[in-house]
């Protein structure tokens, strides 16, 4: 567990991402969130496909335009990257991609995509027999043999791959990782596996995890916090078993009651009703609104903003807490 | 009678250097019309293999031996001529990720009716009438205007149920579902759950699910088979399966779900 006191490493505040459609319909894909992760923390994003929460990923590593809001690392703002180099200032901030077998080189062994990695950390040369070692270590971190530096990336599973994947991010000495759906093109069963080994390899090193996964089950079983992400806006915040076992969002407890239960009960998980809307077109007010079981005429003109009610962070009108105490709150940092 | 029947099945698949590697052996499991059979059990173990063997489709050289009786027809020994007539017709598979399993570039229509016109012998506008049917009853709205939309333009869900109007379009007795819901979000996976219980009770077919996910079984599974190193280690009704497993595997994989549910129940008095 961390400790709430450590600064955070990763800032994201009020960030805004809009693209423009081959439609010209502008969409908001993130729209006014802020996160933050601290050393050692895991932190879930969770939506529904189109939620922006790949977008949010995209835009911490820089590789989507920061339209407006900000992204500090460590208070180095990162910008929107164009042609120039990445600044070696977010070296620490490395990215794990859904697609491992496009992330890795398939013409180049394991072993010398690890070392380049290793070398373009290290601001000496280092010697060839110091990096195969740190080949190997970084592999033995990850769980594989170090004869495996001698292949290619094609003679391994996917699983394996996102493994070595992991390995070159940590050549880089991250203080900062993040993953977006990096368990979700592999086989079912590997998912777990790979899923635990970012866990211990982050926890054991202090690094921040930013994991975004539509899955909630592993989110769930990694996370120290999650966010609750729809139509770009985060709904829910806190830390991940209040959010699990008290939802207070109605999109959240959608979300959970959504999960079938293995106790043999033979129930179906209750589903939730209509699509997700055009994310150029959001609904007014509450954008969950026309699909929310909760949902009241105030619903489709008030905004709700994200606000401490009961354990965790909640953008309803409709959840009692926060506002409605006749003391002031207690303001609580986060 | 059984719509499905597997006896003492065993697969050999032919490994690096030529020697056969058994894959599964022993394998015996039925599926009724009208029910649901869960296949459990971790990757590796032989579920996708064994549902292979069913639809015919295993790697080249491979060996079968044992029985499936599909509605009464064996189809171990069978030629491959004679496979491809009954594959897609009297028993049908779908796969986890759906946008793999459907042509990039041919209309939903147009995959639809191909496999109806060839199986079926319909002509082009009794095809796409019956194929608009289809996409109706696997619960897509506008049918008459999806036959002519591209996959690219439906989300993933969507495309799940597409996969499945193509399966059910020669009326098969036996659906073969592998990892269905895995790619899908939790909220599109309750609703193809349900699907799947409503194709159960509306026309009565077979369907097996093969999946990973216990919680995806105890919804909708009447009754099934856990999976360990390509043996088959319990067998029974889906209820009494999870609520008093016999085999230590199965209260192995059992417990380790309820341990995660245990620590969370006792994390709010810790804070």
């Amino acid at each position: 567990m961390t400790t709430p006191d450590t600064a955070p490493v990763l800032t994201v505040q009020d960030l805004v991402v809009a693209f423009k459609r081959p439609d010209h319909a502008v969409v908001r894909a993130v729209d006014g969130i802020s996160l933050d992760l601290r050393p050692g923390e895991i932190l879930g994003v969770v939506g529904e496909s189109g939620c922006g929460k790949s977008t949010v990923a995209r835009a911490v590593m820089g590789l989507a335009p920061i339209t407006s809001g900000s992204v500090e690392f460590r208070g180095t703002p990162v910008r929107t990257l164009g042609r120039r180099s990445r600044p070696a200032g977010l070296r620490p901030v490395q990215m794990i991609f859904q697609d491992s077998a496009a992330a890795l080189n398939p013409r180049r062994t394991v072993g010398a995509q690890l070392a380049e990695a290793v070398r373009a950390r290290a601001d000496e040369p280092v010697a060839a027999r110091e990096r195969e070692r740190e080949v190997a270590g970084l592999l033995d971190r990850v769980g594989l043999p170090s004869t495996a530096a001698g292949r290619y990336s094609h003679e391994f599973s996917g699983g394996q791959r996102q493994r070595i994947a992991l390995a070159r991010a940590l050549a880089s000495r991250p203080e900062v990782i993040v993953a977006d759906e990096p368990i979700s093109a592999l086989d079912a069963s590997s998912q777990a596996y790979v899923a635990e080994l970012f866990m211990d390899v982050c926890r054991d090193a202090s690094i921040g995890l930013l994991f975004i996964s539509h899955d909630l089950g592993i989110v769930r079983a990694i996370s120290d916090r999650v966010a609750v992400m729809y139509l770009g806006k985060v709904v829910e915040q806190g830390r991940t078993a209040d959010v699990w076992n008290d939802p207070q969002h109605p999109y959240t407890r959608a979300l959970v009651d959504a999960i079938p239960v293995a106790d043999g009960a033979h129930i179906l998980p209750r589903t939730l009703a209509g699509e997700v809307p055009d994310p150029a077109a959001v609904p007014s007010g509450c954008p969950f609104h026309p699909r929310c079981p909760r949902a009241i005429d105030d619903c489709a003109v008030i905004r709700p903003v994200l606000e401490l009610k009961r354990h965790t962070e909640v953008a309803c009108i409709r959840v009692p807490g926060g506002v409605e105490l006749s003391s002031p709150p207690v303001v609580r940092a986060h | 009678m059984s719509a499905l029947v597997v006896e003492d099945l065993q697969v050999q698949i032919p490994g690096p250097d030529r020697e056969p590697i058994t894959i599964v052996s022993e394998i015996g499991m039925r599926v009724e019309p009208g029910r649901i059979l869960g296949i459990a059990g971790e990757s590796g173990s032989g579920k996708t293999i064994s549902s292979l063997a069913v639809m015919g489709l295993l790697p080249r050289g491979s060996r079968v031996t044992g029985s499936i009786l599909l509605g009464g027809t064996e189809l171990v020994g069978m030629r491959e001529s004679q496979l491809r007539g009954l594959r897609g017709r009297r028993v049908a598979m779908v796969f986890q990720d759906p946008l793999s399993s459907l042509h990039p570039m041919l209309t939903i229509g147009a995959q639809m009716t191909d496999h109806m016109r060839r199986h079926l012998g319909l002509n082009r506008s009794d095809a796409t009438r019956k194929a608009a049917d289809l996409l109706g009853r696997v619960r897509l709205p506008n049918p008459q205007k999806l036959v002519d939309v591209y996959p690219h333009q439906l989300s993933g869900g969507m495309r799940q149920r597409v996969a499945i109007a193509i399966a059910l379009a020669c009326d098969p007795q036996v659906l073969i579902a592998d990892e269905p819901t895995t790619a899908l979000d939790v909220t599109v996976q309750a609703g193809i759950l349900e699907l799947f219980d409503q194709l159960r009770s509306e026309i009565g077919i077979a369907t097996v699910v093969i999946t990973h996910d216990l919680g995806v079984l105890s919804s909708i599974a009447d009754d099934m088979v856990v999976f360990q190193s390509g043996r088959i280690v319990e067998s029974g009704p889906s209820g009494e399966l999870f609520t008093a497993p016999k085999h230590p595997y199965t209260r192995t994989m059992l417990a380790a779900l309820s341990t995660v549910t245990r620590d969370e129940q006792s994390t709010p008095e810790r804070r």
